[in-house]
């Protein structure tokens, strides 16, 4: 495993340099993420080396935000320890379920118990930024199933919750099986009630919504996820990485293989890019600032999107004195529906 | 080879009515009409192989795509008979072969001496043929039988050879049998049109009179009227004077089709050809009118004048209100060619402005329909058919009432519903369903006869309205289509109706408004909320769907709210992807209609045009 994570983070070293390159400016990196696949299974030794060629290429400061994605499984208090020591100062732990059956339906292997012994060790090593992932609404779990969840992840010295509902993507083993009739559809109507008692169950912890599917505790906001709603910049790194820059998007080749031949012959390793044009761009804006709890500013909208906008504020959809004071922000009934509201926006 | 060149053949205005046979073809859809007048147009050599399109006297592409004719038109043809050597003129005039358009047939019929009963020898005669003999008999046609398609492997002349003999009162073997797609046997059935068919008898000193048969709106000739002058001449310098109206025209042009248009120096007595008058409206050039002349007009018409009465009326509404203005003029230009659409502007409170149009029937309707989205590229939601009711109101004041929104609520004294006669053909195995059909349909059963051992006539007066709520789909279905159907109008009758209103949100949908017989509005209604409750997506509120009659709730449905429409996850590379799913579903949108504040989508218009059995047969597919 060491020598595979040498090989690869060697790669990703030279694609920053090349990245460097390309940007040819100084710029400030308020968030780094490592995530997709399970990073927790790199050295950390590794893991540093990404960390301080970052900091050497650009510019890092004590506030940059360092997420590093957790498996339950891949980790003990050592490994962890060697990563705070490294420069990661948040974890994600994807936890996704307290409930066996459910992680079985999710094909997730892990144990459910390890997640907690791997919560607490990180806080006793001193992590601050500690995120757990649930998914609800797996066919098979009941309302029951999700409150153990929740009570599962509120037991644990975390700062952050995301909580999403499960998406059944076409192709997939899980959509085959539901199709044959081996497992049962999802029920919109149940997701609904689950994230109805999630919301209550979070806010009484202590937990505020800040985005439709992420609570934090005390302002710990994930800069990181913060950014991609924002519109802000970033880059990826890695094959099948998606990037924005200043309106235009870019991805990596998917095949390692492939990934690795670009970088090693000094070039950018980029497959396929789009540029935005304006209408995209604020359509963008529009879909990822509605999910905020800051919304959109209604100044900023013509007069028909006001106009479909106001039946929604009438049914209680959208806050009703938040829009007096100039601003469109969902309810927790808009929440539900708030692809419904967007649509009506949609440029 | 018989044919004589076009030059050199008796010219019009200068042919004795001996030397002119006039006919016309009376087959059903598919039975190969258009493909056997083809083959004469070749054979006869007004048409050069070489230039032959298929069926080339079909000149509409609705027409041409769905094989049946609509308009008629008159073709002469050059003929020397094979068994007297003599030159003769063969006036083809190609009938409409639908139900509908049963007043054009009859004076399509009118125009002729004799009729080609033309049966596809693989299937039978079918009800509208059928119907259409009876007209041509009633006009004293002469009836020479013909059966086609001999060269299909599935052909049984001697079996309908022998159910020909029957309905006309003939011998089996005097069917002729020929083959439109081979050519096999047409000559022989030319010379039997000179040999049986008499030739036109009129007088030629006395005012000129002239039927109409047709009327056809030409965007750079104007109108282009058909006739067949009976008495008299008709020439390019008179001014024609047409009878119902009194409307005199100058003469521009008169001729013959052979097949192109072609000038004359005018048409004799039994000539079928055109006049050209510059008149932009076939409205005032009616099929059924009497043509005379402005200077010595005849005292009085050929009989059989009617006008155009639209027996079934629909809401036609652009699904984008913007579109409007450009329905009105798509009706505008096709009322130009069609003297039988009326329409006048509808303001429906669910479906915004539209049209009331009224048909000659339900295959009317669909043409109609069809050209306005293609030619004019609209896209439209139409009402359900109704028929025209009599209200008779309490206080004796008396209304007609062609659109179920317009039915008074209460005080009605007396409802009239038109009825019609139907005569249904189907092999004898299925009896059993069409009974059981035309009965739960309101029908009365007014006969039934062998037509061969194994092929029935059955024949019922049923109300207009039970035919056009999907009558004919549901026959085609239960005899898994081997019924041909024919109706006629025969009058009207007092029933028992209501009107049952649909309710959204507690709101009335005019669109979905239905006049039913008091003893089915119940099962309607279940019905109809039913199916817009599987139809009508789930909203951010509550739907109550209701039918009631006047403020009687007969039955209820309700959509619950949507709870739930949004995607929890959004991140870097998912953005773009959620985007473009959520533009997507944004154009999906704008295919519904806003009723209220309710997204009807279009199939939910359509379904009240349909009966819940379709429906069921169409899942189980």
């Amino acid at each position: 495993m060491s020598e595979i994570s040498n090989n690869y983070i060697n790669l990703v070293i030279k694609e920053l340099d090349l990245v460097k390159i390309k940007i040819a400016e100084s710029i400030s990196v308020s968030s780094i993420f490592f995530g997709g696949g399970t990073p927790s299974l790199m050295e950390p030794s590794d893991i540093g080396r990404v960390i301080k060629k970052i900091g050497d290429n650009f510019d890092l400061t004590n506030k940059t935000e360092v997420t590093l994605e957790v498996n339950p499984d891949s980790v003990d208090k050592i490994k962890l320890q060697r990563f705070f020591d490294e420069g990661i100062n948040r974890l994600s732990i994807g936890m996704q379920s307290a409930v066996p059956k459910v992680l079985q339906t999710l094909d997730r292997t892990h144990n459910p118990e390890n997640v907690s012994k791997v919560v607490n060790w990180a806080s006793e090593i001193g992590f601050k930024q500690i995120s757990v992932d649930l998914i609800y609404g797996t066919p098979g779990e009941s309302k029951e199933d999700w409150q153990t969840s929740i009570e599962a992840a509120l037991a644990l010295p975390i700062s952050h919750i995301s909580a999403y509902a499960l998406i059944v993507e076409p192709g997939t083993k899980l959509a085959a099986q539901i199709k044959r009739g081996e497992v049962e559809q999802v029920d919109d109507d149940l997701m609904a009630e689950k994230y109805l008692m999630a919301d209550q169950l979070f806010t009484k912890a202590g937990f505020n919504w800040y985005e439709l599917s992420n609570w934090a505790k005390n302002e710990s906001h994930s800069k990181h996820n913060l950014s991609y709603w924002l519109g802000e910049n970033w880059w990826g790194i890695g094959p099948g990485a998606h990037s924005h820059l200043n309106g235009e998007r870019f991805w990596n080749v998917k095949h390692p293989n492939s990934y690795k031949e670009k970088i090693e012959l000094n070039q950018l390793p980029i497959a396929d890019s789009e540029i935005l044009n304006k209408n995209q761009i604020e359509s963008e804006r529009l879909m990822l600032s509605i999910r905020l709890t800051s919304g959109i500013e209604t100044k900023s909208l013509n007069e028909k999107q006001l106009n479909n906008l106001a039946g929604y504020v009438d049914s209680g959809h959208l806050n009703h004195s938040d829009w007096q004071r100039g601003r469109a922000t969902l309810t927790l009934d808009g929440r539900l529906i708030a692809d419904r509201i967007v649509r009506e926006i949609l440029l | 080879m018989p044919a004589i060149s076009i030059a050199k053949s008796p010219q019009p205005a200068a042919t004795a009515p001996q030397q002119i046979r006039n006919f016309c073809i009376i087959a059903h859809i598919d039975h190969g009409k258009s493909t056997l007048a083809d083959r004469m147009l070749g054979i006869t050599g007004v048409v050069e192989d070489r230039n032959m399109r298929a069926q080339y006297l079909d000149r509409m592409d609705i027409e041409r795509e769905r094989g049946i004719t609509i308009k008629s038109q008159a073709v002469r043809l050059p003929w020397r008979s094979g068994i007297d050597g003599q030159e003769y003129i063969l006036n083809m005039i190609d009938t409409p072969g639908h139900v509908d358009f049963t007043y054009e047939v009859s004076r399509s019929l009118a125009a002729c001496e004799g009729a080609i009963l033309l049966v596809d020898c693989a299937q039978g005669i079918e009800a509208q043929t059928l119907a259409n003999l009876y007209l041509a008999m009633e006009n004293n046609l002469t009836i020479i039988p013909v059966l086609n398609k001999i060269d299909l492997p599935a052909a049984q002349p001697d079996k309908f050879a022998e159910e020909l003999a029957n309905l006309i009162g003939c011998k089996p073997e005097d069917c002729l049998r020929v083959s439109g797609k081979t050519g096999e046997g047409v000559e022989v059935l030319l010379d039997q049109i000179v040999k049986q068919i008499p030739p036109p008898v009129g007088d030629p000193k006395a005012p000129t009179r002239a039927l109409i048969f047709d009327s056809v709106y030409d965007s750079y000739r104007g109108v282009v009227t058909y006739v067949r002058v009976v008495d008299g001449h008709l020439s390019p310098r008179d001014q024609i004077q047409m009878y119902s109206t009194g409307v005199r025209h100058e003469m521009l042009e008169v001729g013959v089709i052979s097949p192109e248009p072609i000038a004359s120096n005018g048409l004799g007595v039994g000539e079928v050809g055109y006049l050209i008058t510059g008149v932009k409206d076939v409205r005032q050039s009616r099929v059924g009118d009497t043509v005379t002349t402005y200077n010595n007009p005849a005292k009085v018409a050929l009989a059989g004048y009617k006008d155009p009465k639209p027996m079934v009326f629909s809401g036609l509404f652009p699904l984008d209100g913007a579109e409007y203005p450009m329905l009105r003029e798509a009706l505008d230009k096709l009322q130009l060619n069609d003297a039988a659409l009326v329409f006048e502007p509808e303001s429906s409170a669910a479906l915004g402005f539209g049209f009331r149009c009224g048909f000659l029937g339900l295959l009317h309707m669909e043409i109609v329909r069809e050209r306005l989205e293609r030619e004019a590229g609209l896209t439209l939601i139409s009402t359900a058919p109704s028929v025209v009711y009599n209200v008779t109101l309490d206080d004796g004041k008396k209304l007609v009432v062609t659109n179920p929104s317009e039915y008074p609520d209460g005080k009605i004294a007396e409802v009239y519903e038109p009825i019609v006669k139907a005569t249904i053909l189907a092999p004898s195995e299925f009896i059993g369903t069409i009974m059981e059909l035309c009965q739960q349909r309101r029908g009365v059963q007014k006969g039934m006869d062998y037509l061969s051992e194994d092929r029935i006539e059955i024949r019922y007066t049923l109300p207009l309205a039970e035919i056009v709520f999907d009558f004919f789909d549901q026959l085609k279905s239960r005899t898994r289509g081997y019924a041909s159907l024919d109706y006629e109008p025969i009058g009207e009758e007092v029933g028992d109706l209501v009107k049952v209103d649909i309710l959204l949100q507690g709101e009335k949908v005019d669109a979905f408004s239905q006049i039913v017989h008091r003893d089915k509005a119940y099962a309607y209604g279940v019905s109809m909320t039913g199916k817009l409750r599987e139809l009508i997506p789930r909203q951010q509120f509550e739907v109550p769907i209701q039918a009631a009659i006047g403020a009687k709730i007969i039955a209820r449905e309700n959509i619950r709210a949507i709870r739930k429409d949004v995607l929890a996850k959004c991140y870097g590379g998912d953005i773009t992807r959620k985007r473009k799913l959520l533009e997507k579903q944004k154009e999906g949108k704008k295919r519904m209609k806003m009723v209220g504040r309710v997204e009807v989508p279009q199939e939910a218009f359509i379904a009240a045009l349909t009966t819940d059995s379709d429906k069921a047969s169409e899942k189980k597919k």
